[in-house]
């Protein structure tokens, strides 16, 4: 496991991962001793299909840099077509954030499978580095939740 | 025009055929005209307006209104008719409890404009070629024609009824009104432009939920925004977190939904383009799901309550457009 240097900015990322694929896929990745950053905070949720955009919105007030939506692969969905819906859902989304100017790389939705380990490793590392290059969330934080 | 549904709306309450009639009459001034429930022919005779002015859209009334006894007639204008068979297809209105007389739109005007221009005292306008003449109090007034139409119908998707039992006056067509083309110019910009944008425009909001209570599609018995342990009902927004929250969900929940009435920004008394938003989820959805115009018809499904498998993936919202 890295050390982390005090000095660098830590983002907070929240991933919500589905029972049925990633958080297997992320179960996987420990048991494999793969490393992942410590940055990323895992809630599960039955289905990524169980994300109201307002999860979304509500893990950034509470002062999340960056959100990632893990669920399983499209056509693998344990409740048949969840994952679709998400999809659509998740497109609409993060498109809005964009247009009103909230950084687009604060946002994504990858499929992870519970086979899918190393992808969650490694999907974890690219986008807590990618959320660390973009500096902390201000454009969608909440004051009032900002810790001193 | 008015005289014409007058006496439409006589004689069809006279042989019985409705009992009651949804239209409009005039408020506290001459160009206030607000939603009224007429059940008499003196009522209708003393009150019932429909000039330049009437933009409300009575289609959402409804929803209380055709579930009580008896039969109403409403009047809808070509865009109100989109968002009458929006609410039959998620089964919010009782259709046979309806008689649907579809009217003439015509590009409505906004006091609020003409007052902008200092105008004050008005008493009616018309247009003369481009040009609005104003009958004011204090005499007559000019100013463009333009300038003074109400955001709505600045760009008129359908001049055409999509529901209608009778029609007064003619149908027209579907026009081609670029609607979309402020959405294309905010897209064009960069994120930071877009984002000071917003912060001007929404840090306005004073959440007095015009835009949800006048929306067609929010028809929610429980709304999120009500419920006291979200957090979100707060009145006024304290934090500028909270005026974007409340915009994009209750853009995102008429998602698909929303016929692009305009009526949202129309009652904002603040003047937030709040139907921007809205116009961005319908230009997604026709991007990138295939052309869709909610309430067009009532047997198709919502494209979020809709799916193929090879839909794209959300990583295209970075792939595209300006950074």
């Amino acid at each position: 496991m890295q050390v982390n240097d005090n000095k660098e900015f830590q983002p907070l990322i929240v991933a919500f991962c589905c029972n049925w694929c990633s958080y297997a896929g992320a179960d996987l990745s420990g048991t494999n001793r793969l490393n992942y950053p410590t940055n990323v905070k895992i809630i599960r949720v039955p289905c990524s299909c169980r994300v109201n955009p307002m999860f979304i919105l509500r893990a950034f007030q509470r002062g999340a840099d960056g959100v990632i939506l893990c669920g399983c692969h499209p056509g693998d969905c344990h409740y048949t077509s969840g994952n679709y819906f998400t999809r659509r859902r998740m497109t609409l989304l993060f498109s809005m954030l964009d247009f009103l100017g909230i950084e687009r790389d604060r946002t994504r939705v990858e499929w992870v499978s519970a086979a899918e380990g190393a992808k969650f490793a490694a999907t974890m590392n690219e986008f807590t580095e990618a959320v660390r290059k973009l500096g902390p969330n201000r454009r969608l934080e909440d004051l009032r939740c900002r810790k001193q | 025009m008015q005289e014409a549904m007058i006496n439409r709306a006589k004689q069809l309450l006279a042989d019985g055929s409705v009992d009651r009639v949804i239209g409009w009459k005039r408020g506290e001034f001459e160009y206030d005209i607000t939603p009224a429930v007429f059940t008499s022919a003196e009522e209708l005779d003393a009150d019932f307006v429909y000039d330049d002015f009437t933009a409300a859209n009575v289609s959402k009334y409804l929803v209380k209104e055709s579930k009580k006894e008896g039969k109403i007639l409403a009047f809808l204008k070509p865009c109100d008719t989109y968002s009458f068979n929006q609410l039959i297809k998620e089964h919010r209105i009782v259709r046979e409890n309806i008689y649907v007389i579809g009217i003439p739109g015509g590009p409505k005007l906004d006091a609020e404009r003409i007052k902008a221009k200092g105008i004050t005292g008005i008493l009616g306008a018309k247009n003369d070629n481009g040009t609005l003449i104003i009958d004011t109090v204090y005499g007559e007034e000019k100013m463009p024609y333009y300038e003074a139409l109400s955001v709505k119908c600045r760009n008129c998707k359908s001049k055409n009824h999509v529901v209608y039992d009778e029609l007064i006056g003619e149908d027209g067509d579907i026009l081609d009104s670029n609607r979309f083309d402020m959405v294309e110019k905010l897209e064009n910009i960069t994120a930071q432009e877009r984002y000071d944008f917003w912060r001007e425009q929404l840090s306005k909001c004073i959440r007095c939920n015009a835009c949800r209570n006048v929306c067609p599609a929010c028809t929610c018995e429980k709304c999120v925004f009500d419920n006291p342990d979200s957090g979100v009902e707060n009145k006024a927004a304290t934090d500028s977190f909270e005026e974007n929250m409340f915009h994009i969900i209750r853009a995102f929940h008429v998602a698909g939904r929303c016929t692009d009435c305009g009526e949202c920004s129309r009652v904002c008394p603040q003047n937030i383009p709040l139907h921007l938003l809205n116009r961005k989820f319908i230009k997604d959805i026709n991007s990138l799901y295939g052309d869709y115009q909610a309430g067009e018809d009532t047997t198709s499904r919502a494209p979020l309550n809709d799916y193929k498998q090879d839909d794209c993936e959300a990583s295209i919202v970075h792939e595209r457009g300006v950074e």
